[in-house]
């Protein structure tokens, strides 16, 4: 008796799913295709979602920029500049765009990650401007990268940084390194989806900004450094990079300085941007 | 086939491809297949793992192009009409193709917003969908702590927030238990009723009997047949007999008897008391049981199967289909493109 009204009631809760799931097919109406923004725009409320869930995330742009400003500051200060608070000034912008630059990479492994799973697939499958998962991944990433110069140089403010360029000099820093580390995000986007595995990129990206961050002009003034160093130094990206904030926050700041920085991030995003799209177009 | 084509219009058809080709290094992955999928139809495929099943769904999805060969899907170009063809067709991949860090109502709402729905209208539409699916109480989980079945709801939901005309399911039901897999194929009965086409890949015999109208068998890329599963079975024989007899002693004097009442050849297997035999005419058994009973020959356990993948696989290759770990190198890239999911 008991099962056979079981049975009935399966039967009967089958049927009333076919019948919801009827009804939701019969809304047969399309919404007008989005534009390039609003896709992007959706994505980038995919990435802030998943830092809501994950928010150990964040520890690159808050516990990272802490440690490194009070780890080189208080470690080489004295030995470079003579006191801790010279050094500052200087270390300030320097430090700013390595830690910056450091965690745009991380914009590589994220990516990494979604390839190995099938959403992307169903996003690749969806009749939507294609770069768009990538721009609002970008975009979110700009996010982040403010959060940390945020907090960097207002611990910076603490100990001692001064500044002379003003609130809008450093505002206008941020924002050029923001500009720079979107663009080089790109190389990483390009990284991310050719490398087999996160642990790969995370060695490659390592081989790459470990030399181009150190052999440049954030710890040291580049005129103590033997000749032919000193060449790589002035043609390396990052010391363009870091002379400009350096300008921008101290009011001494020129444009031909900012010049060389976007003509460096627009060097490097015409060549990466198509790339990435090229291979996650034909991706297998 | 032909006669198929003949009487049908290109209009009347959701896929037509010809001679698609997808190479992999030096393996041919998909080894030129042609289809032909009437609209408002399920169409099965059916193949072992790295037969060419998930290769061909892909690039009929517009994920993979392909190497040579041409296809239309709803009257547009593959290749030429991409964009056009994304717009029409949904697919839903052998590995969940949700976000797993999200919530159910997220994700829906995350794909209605993407295709162009206001921001209302896409979380009424996610509310609707986890409704008809079953899922509203795990609307708010994250889908990592979904079960397999929930997953695989959730993830055909997702590729009906827009009804699509065309629906890939690439191996829906394969690891989900008896009940889940009803469960999908009450959804792909009701997406069919509802009027859209449904191309599914499976390497279960059983359940593209079930669903399919038409179902083609795939092995190292190429087609070995095609047809109805009525068709099919009639070229394979409508199933597997086995008996089983208490005493392994009567063996021979069983065989005799099964070979003249079933009129086909009689199977004795390493296990001393059983034998086996492709029937083509289920009626005959009977009589072949009853033909046993009166020789004095105890029978403990008899079964008539349908036939299962590998039988088919037998008859129409010769060879057992490849199984997962019998396979392997036999056709190495898909392989491992489905283990790096």
């Amino acid at each position: 008796m008991m099962n056979s009204a079981n049975h009935a009631k399966a039967a009967q809760t089958q049927l009333n799913t076919n019948e919801k799931i009827k009804d939701v097919l019969a809304v047969r109406t399309r919404p007008k295709r989005p534009n390039g923004i609003r896709t992007s725009l959706t994505f980038g409320w995919r990435a802030l979602l998943k830092i809501k869930y994950v928010p150990e995330q964040l520890l690159d742009v808050t516990a990272f920029p802490i440690m490194f400003l009070l780890m080189f500051t208080y470690l080489f200060g004295g030995a470079i500049a003579g006191s801790t608070s010279d050094y500052l000034q200087f270390l300030l912008p320097g430090i700013l765009v390595m830690t910056v630059v450091t965690i745009t990479m991380y914009t590589g492994v994220e990516l990494n990650n979604d390839i190995t799973k099938g959403i992307f697939d169903r996003f690749r499958s969806l009749p939507i401007w294609r770069p768009s998962v990538l721009v609002g991944m970008l975009l979110v990433d700009a996010v982040r990268y403010t959060v940390a110069s945020i907090i960097m140089i207002t611990l910076g403010l603490i100990m001692g940084f001064r500044p002379d360029g003003g609130a809008l000099g450093v505002i206008g820093a941020v924002g050029l390194l923001i500009l720079f580390s979107f663009s080089l995000s790109w190389i990483w986007t390009t990284l991310g989806l050719t490398l087999r595995s996160e642990k790969s990129l995370m060695g490659v990206s390592m081989l790459v900004l470990f030399p181009l961050t150190f052999v440049s002009n954030v710890y040291v003034d580049p005129e103590t450094l033997p000749s032919w160093l000193q060449a790589f130094v002035e043609v390396n990206p990052i010391s363009i990079l870091v002379t400009a904030i350096r300008g921008l926050m101290h009011g001494t700041g020129t444009i031909e300085q900012v010049g060389w920085v976007f003509l460096a991030s627009a060097i490097i995003t015409v060549i990466f941007a198509p790339l990435t799209m090229y291979i996650y177009r034909n991706k297998k | 086939m032909d006669s198929t084509n003949d009487v049908r219009g290109a209009a009347d058809l959701a896929i037509e491809a010809k001679g698609l080709v997808k190479e992999f290094g030096n393996n041919r992955a998909v080894d030129g297949v042609d289809l032909v999928v009437p609209k408002g139809t399920v169409y099965g495929f059916l193949g072992p793992n790295g037969a060419g099943k998930t290769t061909t769904v892909r690039m009929l999805a517009t994920l993979l192009r392909p190497d040579e060969g041409s296809a239309k899907i709803l009257g547009h170009d593959l290749v030429n009409e991409a964009e056009k063809v994304r717009g029409k067709v949904s697919l839903t991949g052998q590995f969940a193709s949700v976000d797993e860090d999200l919530t159910g109502l997220e994700n829906l709402i995350l794909i209605g917003r993407l295709l162009g729905y206001s921001r209302r209208a896409a979380m009424n539409r996610a509310n609707e969908l986890l409704e008809a699916f079953s899922l509203e109480d795990a609307a708010k989980r994250q889908v990592k702590n979904y079960s397999g079945g929930m997953r695989r709801r959730l993830d055909i939901a997702a590729s009906i927030v827009v009804t699509p005309e065309l629906l890939f399911l690439d191996e829906p039901t394969t690891g989900l238990d008896p009940r889940s897999r009803n469960q999908v194929w009450e959804i792909v009965r009701a997406l069919v009723d509802g009027g859209t086409t449904v191309l599914l890949t499976t390497q279960y015999l059983d359940e593209a009997d079930q669903l399919a109208d038409r179902i083609a068998v795939i092995d190292h890329g190429r087609l070995i047949a095609e047809g109805t599963s009525g068709e099919l079975k009639a070229s394979v024989g409508s199933g597997t007999f086995h008996v089983r007899l208490l005493d392994p002693e009567k063996r021979q004097q069983a065989e005799q008897i099964l070979a003249v009442k079933l009129h086909v050849p009689i199977h004795l297997s390493t296990d001393q008391t059983a034998l086996s035999a492709q029937i083509s005419d289920t009626k005959l058994v009977a009589d072949a049981l009853g033909e046993l009973a009166d020789a004095n020959i105890t029978v403990t356990d008899f079964s008539l199967g349908q036939p299962s993948l590998d039988e088919v696989f037998l008859t129409l290759t010769g060879r057992p289909a490849d199984a997962v770990d019998g396979g392997a190198g036999e056709n190495p890239a898909e392989k491992n493109e489905a283990g790096e999911k």
